[in-house]
């Protein structure tokens, strides 16, 4: 494959500069390089497109989405596993080994520079609801930004989430949707009409506004232990546990279908089999304790995860803080039904874990604040960690798979 | 003591709805109740002692505004309800204030108070002095709002912006209203019991809780 001279400096910049970023352990070696290839060519995105590409983006889902897709495709595609969404990221990830396909995750403020880049395939939109607002201010510019984009991609096909009328709001001028009817348990961002400010009324399973806008038809629909795309029924059980991660799954299977590259009964399979997705979900050691780490950084992803939470271990750690990655305000835990955790015993870790245990303890529970590593309790019972995003990666950090 | 909070599908961006909680939660650690009412659009504005205004974003506030503006929430409060009114709840209030599509959008007139679109969106840490105490919390707009002569601020600004660099929200015989949005009773336990002690009309017994340490550790951010 040629590229023109500047793309071929700025991949092997990109690919230098991690590499050196990671052998000097300055970091990941994701982000670093990717700047220093965006400056040798500010076009290297669209230079390194490779045959195919599949995007995936939304508030929640999109690392564990992009894995299943990648998992479900089969064929070794690039991806940027560890999360890295933003175009310095999607850069190292492109400078990596060429081949044929790339699955990728983009952050949702930056689709449309990537997407017009990069011409997608398929884009895979999973939901959009309110995360890290100092940011991004408010939800509907991320939908009027998305749907200026996707009406001008008349060769990209997208599966969209039916359930979500921002989502559909995105995608009303683009063409060729193929909509899914995936769990959505959280719409308290669309409770006024998009198009027409009106009052949009949520009724069995569906949604409408007077206006006329209105849950569109799906072509796929999820049940209890099987989906159907196109009325045909597939068996699904995954390893991964949550309903969320099931709407996940069935949104990455119907993403497979329209690329047409595989029978949904292999990848299912394969989907099926998915243990953790960039440390989460599976087991690991965290300082000297048994513990399975998982992300939740808003609150339509708090929510979905303590709906799925098991009932044992009944040790929950919990971090947040708020960092520029995080969002400087946690005030969206307010948002998060912590009422739910009932007796659980939970400690509460990150530089906001005083903003933490004030809600836990407006909730109705005990919290207990670990000030300090060396109060970090032990034990030999496992416990669940759920870190926002920087509490996370610092946990994954300290961390071992075991 | 009976809360009503407003329109909490619309005015409930930032964690809002925890401002009820906090109030409750702080009564009944005293053994004392109150009720808490979410009021929907399509609900009449039920009697209460306490009302509560979030904050949400443009076509949100908007359609809150017409519907408070028709189910005449204007007279309940002439005829002595207290309000607690938070970021678009402030503005709300007012005399008229920006929205997308419309610079002077009528408000409910209730307060002498105009909200116009600022030079920049207001984003960060903010802290005000009330009569020598401090609140803290958050703010997340883009109005600049304008107080008249006879209105009294809630506070003066000691970090971040508020209505104007200078002030904060105001303060009459039955509102307070702050640009701190969402949860910020419970980043100010003082603030809650006094909002409590107004609306119950009796002296509150001290509490000693988790909360307090927050609001030390987040004065202590502050450097204040």
């Amino acid at each position: 494959m040629a590229f023109p001279i500047r793309a071929q400096i700025g991949r092997w910049s990109t690919r230098t500069v991690n590499y050196l970023s990671r052998a000097l352990g300055r970091g990941s070696g994701t982000v670093v390089g990717g700047k220093v290839g965006l400056r040798v060519d500010p076009l290297l995105i669209q230079h390194l497109r490779p045959k195919q590409v599949l995007l995936v983006s939304g508030t929640n889902g999109k690392t564990t989405t992009t894995a299943m897709i990648a998992e479900g495709l089969g064929v070794h595609s690039t991806t940027n596993a560890t999360g890295a969404n933003m175009p310095e990221g999607i850069v190292a990830a492109l400078s990596g080994a060429r081949r044929e396909c790339a699955v990728l995750e983009v952050d949702e403020a930056w689709m449309a520079r990537v997407a017009e880049q990069l011409q997608p395939e398929v884009v895979v939109l999973l939901n959009l609801s309110r995360d890290q607002l100092d940011r991004a201010n408010e939800v509907r510019q991320v939908a009027e930004k998305w749907r200026l984009t996707f009406a001008n991609l008349p060769a990209t096909k997208f599966v969209a989430n039916a359930n979500d009328p921002l989502v559909v709001y995105a995608l009303e001028h683009a063409n060729g949707v193929s909509w899914c009817d995936v769990p959505t348990n959280w719409t308290a961002d669309a409770a006024t009409c998009p198009r027409c400010n009106g009052n949009i009324s949520f009724q069995s399973g569906s949604w409408s506004c007077r206006c006329g806008f209105a849950k569109p038809t799906s072509i796929m629909a999820t049940l209890k232990n099987e989906l159907t795309i196109h009325g045909r029924r597939i068996p699904l059980q995954l390893t991964l546990p949550g309903e969320f991660n099931r709407a996940n799954a069935a949104m990455a299977l119907t993403a497979i279908q329209v690329l047409g590259l595989d029978s949904p009964l292999v990848a299912t399979v394969r989907i099926s089999w998915l243990d953790s997705v960039a440390g989460r979900f599976g087991e690991r050691e965290l300082w000297g304790r048994k513990a399975t780490l998982l992300l939740a950084k808003n609150p339509a992803g708090f929510s979905a995860l303590l709906e799925s939470l098991p009932s044992d271990p009944r040790e929950l750690w919990i971090g947040i803080n708020a960092e520029i990655a995080d969002g400087r305000d946690p005030s969206w835990l307010y948002d998060v039904p912590f009422e739910r955790l009932g007796t659980r015993v939970v400690y509460c870790f990150g530089t906001r874990r005083l903003d933490l245990a004030a809600r836990l303890f407006y909730a109705g529970l005990e919290p207990r604040v670990v000030d300090d590593r060396d109060l970090v309790p032990s034990g030999r019972n496992k416990v669940v960690a759920v870190g926002n995003y920087t509490v996370f990666q610092e946990w994954l950090r300290e961390s071992v798979e075991v | 003591m009976r809360i009503a909070v407003l329109y909490p599908e619309l005015l409930g961006t930032y964690g809002d709805g925890g401002n009820a909680l906090v109030l409750q939660q702080r009564l009944k650690l005293r053994g004392m109740r109150a009720t808490v009412t979410q009021v929907g659009l399509g609900d009449s504005i039920p009697p209460a002692d306490l009302y509560l205004l979030g904050g949400g974003e443009d076509g949100p506030q908007r359609l809150a505004t017409e519907s408070l503006r028709r189910k005449g929430f204007g007279k309940t409060v002439r005829s002595g309800a207290l309000v607690l009114a938070v970021c678009a709840g402030l503005q709300i209030l007012g005399q008229s204030f920006a929205v997308e599509g419309d610079d002077e959008f009528e408000g409910l007139g209730l307060v002498d108070a105009v909200t116009v679109r600022g030079t920049e969106r207001r984003v960060g840490n903010m802290a005000i002095d009330i009569d020598g105490q401090f609140l803290v919390g958050f703010e997340n707009h883009g109005g600049q709002t304008t107080l008249s002569q006879r209105v009294q601020p809630l506070g003066a600004v000691l970090r971040g912006f508020g209505n104007d660099g200078q002030v904060d929200g105001y303060e009459t015989e039955q509102i307070w209203a702050t640009y701190a949005h969402g949860p910020v009773l419970a980043l100010n336990p003082w603030f809650a019991d006094h909002i409590l002690s107004v609306v119950s009309g009796r002296e509150l017994q001290p509490l000693k809780t988790v909360a307090d340490d927050l609001y030390q550790g987040r004065l202590k951010a502050f450097g204040l």
